[in-house]
């Protein structure tokens, strides 16, 4: 007896264009007590799927045919929630009370208004009749539960006092007050950390044995379904293609579709050279200015950028007037060098000062202290030269050798600028060519990252958030640069897309030379694409390595947390849930001897504890000297 | 809360002083003071004995002196001919034109400015609030497009024409005495029942007429500001716990639309002194719009002067509550003051 089954489920939308299905006769059951993965990509109809079961679906949408019977455990009573009225009292009680759902984004999904006890309690005080004070109670016993530090205070703080992980606790107990049979959980980790995203998973899983609920987790993270579902079910354009129980899907997969899906996703144990395989390869087409040979290229491996003891602190505006403002420390010392035609990783959780640093290259914000040398090689004076220093046409030529490819491919693109505006754009400001040579360049450009030059006077919204990143890299590329600085390039798109993308941007870096500095949070897709690997935490370099020693061997306790916490695309590394140290790895006085850093000492330097691996330990540096 | 307070109160301090000079300095922009303009009309009429008289109160008024003597004289920060006596000391200076201090010409009309905009502001606020909300839960329905037709006709409508209008509807209908804020024979009474009934009966007209602009400009922001927080997802969240619609609007996205309808209680009060000095005038509303009209076209400085800051006065008073109240709605302001402590 399944606890949740939809029978042949159509959602249609009603828009201005016509009609559009979202959801296409789609059919599949949650067993009781069981986790059941609904895996897609964007747009495929999962969520859309969990709005149909809240009864929460947007105004334009409507089901259209099919049923979705909810068999209360508690009761045993079966409803079809397609027949209820989403607003009426029946779904009500039902909604909050015996399904729950945690949503995505932990930052919106609590009113900034309202205390977390509150919120949590509401639903508490609205299904189970409890009075305020009980509700209080019930509160905090639930926030004890999903392991809040100090449940009581945590009752009277407002959501914007909690970090994103405590946030998503909250959201979790606030789905779980009412201790309902069913927790749908919408992308649930996707919008935080590694190192939370484990600990969030493990305690979904703790909770739903002590609650004994079932699961419907809707996703698009095949680490994440591996390590968390019973049951998958793979949905591709509103239909369902596959559904089963996760080894046979992960170790025999049938549907095409899902095949691809799976070869998709950058994996820790790949071959050395083996390539992801995308739903839709582009085959980058070369030729004419681009593939020209540039005066000169220095030689392989030797330095082009050297950071050097980079520290960069923003000033906080304070409250009061006479307060002095307060100082955070985004960069603290940091150290590297890339090498030319290199790739080089740069990863590290939010706020670890990975963006920073590259900002910092790109000489588009100034550090407080230490330099940037950048290989001039052949310009009017050569050498290595601090950016800081440059000005006027050197300056312009440094700009020109250094290009970003950005995060989101939504915002990076001017919408009122077509395609040909967007890429001739840069050739006006360098003055670099006339006008002929510039639309031949454009549109070999085009054909380089794999789209057509007929649509160059088409404006960036009728573009696919992948089509889009393409186009930015085709931007980056315009002027002929040596190094490329990409911005979490792919961490916006789907899986697919995604192995485009990286496949599109290694092709390129063999065509046309490039050197890449590439700025992720995701290990495995740096781990794809980077030859060597530097890891940062709290605006420090912690390790640096060749991205084979580092995966393997890694040496400091928050690259080993950072590694613990990737929930793998495998049923045979799976998680370890109970070794998660991941919450206190990224505090550095938490950190062991001799990776204790020192306070008042002079900015942390890196000890080679391998033939080109380098670790940040204070301890072994004071050794070393001693 | 209550450092918060006094701290606002305390920064109030020097954007008084910063206002106090900026009105002087702008007052005294044209050339000549209202004593000099006399003094030429006499010369040209070529009576030389009043000239004197007049140079007499020019020096009594320290007029001849530097200008950052006069505006310290006119604050009471610099000892004037006849030692400290200027706004700090309670001497609100001397009206030319009515030949009496300004605190006699002004002293009447004060309270009822304050009391004409309070209630206007109560009104705007009662009747936008609910056509806010009304027109925002039901985007695009036929009441929502009447309320919008009607706020751009009360937008697009001059006031004075507006008041004539209701003015004489009110004569005919109610019986209402046409203009002033009370029946002519009140005028000069002490206050009783009748006179309190029959400044209310009074007020209603001048209070929609000055009233309806600013209605309608807060109806299409609250609008604005409603429809962009019903899309939030911490809206859907709250859906999705299981309230119904009516509980779920007032606590959530109401709410939060609420902060820029506190915040304009500052900003209100200014256009509507400004903007009704012309219905004050049509209406004959015995405010200080009218005086201040007359001051400015005759140069009275220190009248001019003190109405300019006594309305300044209101507005940082209107801002000093909209903030307090904010702090009190809006932990995100409140608990942000303190966090930098």
């Amino acid at each position: 007896m399944s606890i949740l089954s939809i029978q042949d489920l159509t959602v249609d939308f009603k828009s201005m264009e016509g009609g559009l299905r979202a959801v296409d006769h789609a059919s599949f059951s949650i067993a009781p007590g069981r986790t059941t993965a609904l895996v897609g990509e964007s747009g495929s109809g999962k969520t859309v799927i969990s709005q149909a079961i809240m009864g929460i679906l947007p105004e334009a949408a409507q089901i259209t045919n099919g049923k979705i019977l909810f068999n209360d455990p508690a009761d045993g009573v079966e409803t079809d929630i397609a027949k209820l009225d989403p607003g009426g009292r029946r779904m009500r009680d039902l909604r909050g009370n015996r399904i729950g759902i945690v949503f995505q984004e932990p930052m919106t999904s609590l009113s900034p208004l309202h205390t977390v006890g509150d919120q949590i309690g509401e639903a508490a005080r609205l299904h189970l009749g409890l009075t305020g004070k009980q509700a209080r109670a019930a509160t905090r016993d639930m926030l004890r539960l999903v392991q809040f530090p100090d449940p009581e205070r945590a009752l009277d703080t407002y959501p914007f006092e909690l970090s994103g992980g405590l946030r998503q606790r909250a959201v979790i107990a606030m789905a779980l007050i009412c201790r309902p049979a069913l927790l749908i959980a919408d992308e649930p980790t996707t919008a935080l950390d590694v190192t939370i995203q484990a600990e969030i998973l493990r305690l979904m899983n703790q909770l739903q044995s002590e609650l004994d609920m079932s699961i419907l987790l809707i996703t698009h993270d095949f680490g994440v379904v591996a390590n968390m579902a019973e049951e998958v079910v793979v949905i591709y354009r509103g239909r369902i293609m596959e559904s089963g129980p996760v080894d046979e899907i992960f170790r025999d997969p049938q549907h095409p579709y899902l095949k691809a899906l799976l070869h998709a996703v950058p994996r820790f144990d790949m071959e050395p050279g083996e390539r992801l395989a995308p739903l839709r390869e582009i085959k980058p087409e070369t030729g004419g200015h681009l593939m020209k040979p540039r005066e000169e290229t220095g030689s392989r491996g030797a330095p082009i950028i050297e950071v050097d003891r980079l520290s960069k602190n923003f000033m906080l505006r304070s409250g009061g007037m006479f307060q002095p403002p307060r100082m955070v420390k985004a960069l603290n010392g940091v150290s590297f060098t890339v090498k030319r035609g290199e790739c080089l990783g740069l990863v590290g959780e939010s706020g670890s000062g990975k963006t920073t640093t590259a900002m910092a290259m790109l000489h588009a914000i100034r550090p407080s202290s230490g330099q940037i040398r950048y290989d001039m090689n052949g310009e009017a004076v050569g050498g290595l030269r601090d950016i800081s220093t440059l000005q006027g046409e050197d300056l312009m030529a440094f700009r020109r050798k250094i290009q970003v490819v950005f995060q989101d491919p939504f915002s990076s693109l001017n919408p009122r600028m077509t395609i040909y505006d967007i890429l001739s754009e840069p050739y006006i400001i360098h003055k670099s060519c006339n006008v002929a040579e510039r639309n031949e360049r454009i549109a070999e450009l085009m054909r380089l990252v794999g789209l057509d030059e007929k649509h160059l006077g088409r404006y960036p919204h009728s573009f696919s958030g992948g089509q889009r990143q393409r186009i930015g890299i085709a931007r980056a590329l315009a002027l002929g640069p040596e190094v490329i600085l990409c911005d979490e390039p792919v961490s916006a798109l789907d899986v697919s897309v995604q192995a485009q993308i990286l496949n599109l941007l290694k092709d390129l870096q063999d065509k046309l030379g490039l050197t890449y500095v590439f700025v992720s949070h995701n290990l495995a897709v740096v781990d794809y694409i980077a030859d060597r690997i530097a890891v940062m935490c709290r605006g420090m370099v912690v390790e640096l390595a060749d991205k084979s020693a580092l995966i393997r061997d890694p040496r400091h306790p928050y690259t080993q947390a950072l590694l613990e916490a990737v929930p793998e695309p495998s049923l045979d590394h799976l998680l370890d849930f109970d070794a998660l140290s991941a919450g206190r790895a990224s505090d550095p006085q938490a950190w062991p001897e001799p990776f204790r850093p020192r306070p008042d000492g002079p900015a942390p330097e890196l000890t080679e504890v391998a033939p080109d691996h380098f670790v940040l330990a204070p301890g072994l540096t004071e050794a070393a000297a001693a | 809360m209550l450092v918060y307070t006094l701290r606002r109160i305390v920064g109030m301090i020097p954007t008084l002083l910063v206002i106090s000079f900026l009105v002087f300095f702008v007052i005294e922009l044209p050339p000549g003071d209202y004593l000099s303009n006399q003094i030429a009309q006499l010369k040209a009429q070529g009576e030389a004995s009043s000239v004197a008289k007049l140079e007499f109160l020019r020096h009594e008024f320290a007029l001849d002196a530097p200008f950052w003597q006069r505006y310290l004289i006119w604050i009471g920060a610099w000892p004037g001919p006849h030692g400290f006596s200027g706004l700090l000391q309670g001497d609100w200076g001397w009206s030319f034109e009515f030949g009496k201090p300004v605190e006699q010409v002004v002293g009447p009309t004060l309270l009822l400015t304050v009391v004409l905009n309070f209630t206007t502001v109560l009104f705007v606020y009662i009747v936008s609030f609910p056509i806010g909300i009304y027109s925002a839960t039901r985007q695009y329905s036929w009441g929502d497009y009447g309320f919008t037709l009607l706020g751009y006709l009360g937008l697009a409508t001059p006031n004075f024409l507006l008041g004539l209008i209701m003015l004489y509807l009110s004569n005919r209908w109610f019986g209402l005495s046409v203009g002033g804020l009370m029946a002519p024979e009140f005028i000069g009474q002490p206050w009783s029942v009748d006179k309190f009934l029959s400044v209310l009966a009074h007020l209603i007209i001048p209070t929609i007429v000055i009233g309806t602009s600013g209605t309608a400009g807060m109806i299409r922001r609250l609008r604005a500001n409603l429809l962009d927080e019903l899309h939030k997802q911490y809206v859907t969240t709250a859906r999705a716990k299981g309230l119904s619609e009516t509980k779920l609007l007032v606590k959530y996205p109401m709410r939060m639309a609420l902060n820029p309808f506190i915040a304009d209680i500052g900003n209100i009060i200014p256009s509507l002194v400004s903007g009704s000095v012309i219905v004050s005038v049509v209406l004959n509303l015995p405010t200080v719009g009218p005086i201040l009209l007359t001051s400015l076209q005759s140069q009275d400085q220190f009248l001019a002067g003190f109405i300019i800051l006594f309305v300044s006065v209101l507005t940082l008073a209107g801002m000093l509550i909209s903030d307090i109240l904010l702090a009190m709605v809006d932990p995100r302001i409140r608990l942000g003051a303190e966090a930098g402590r």
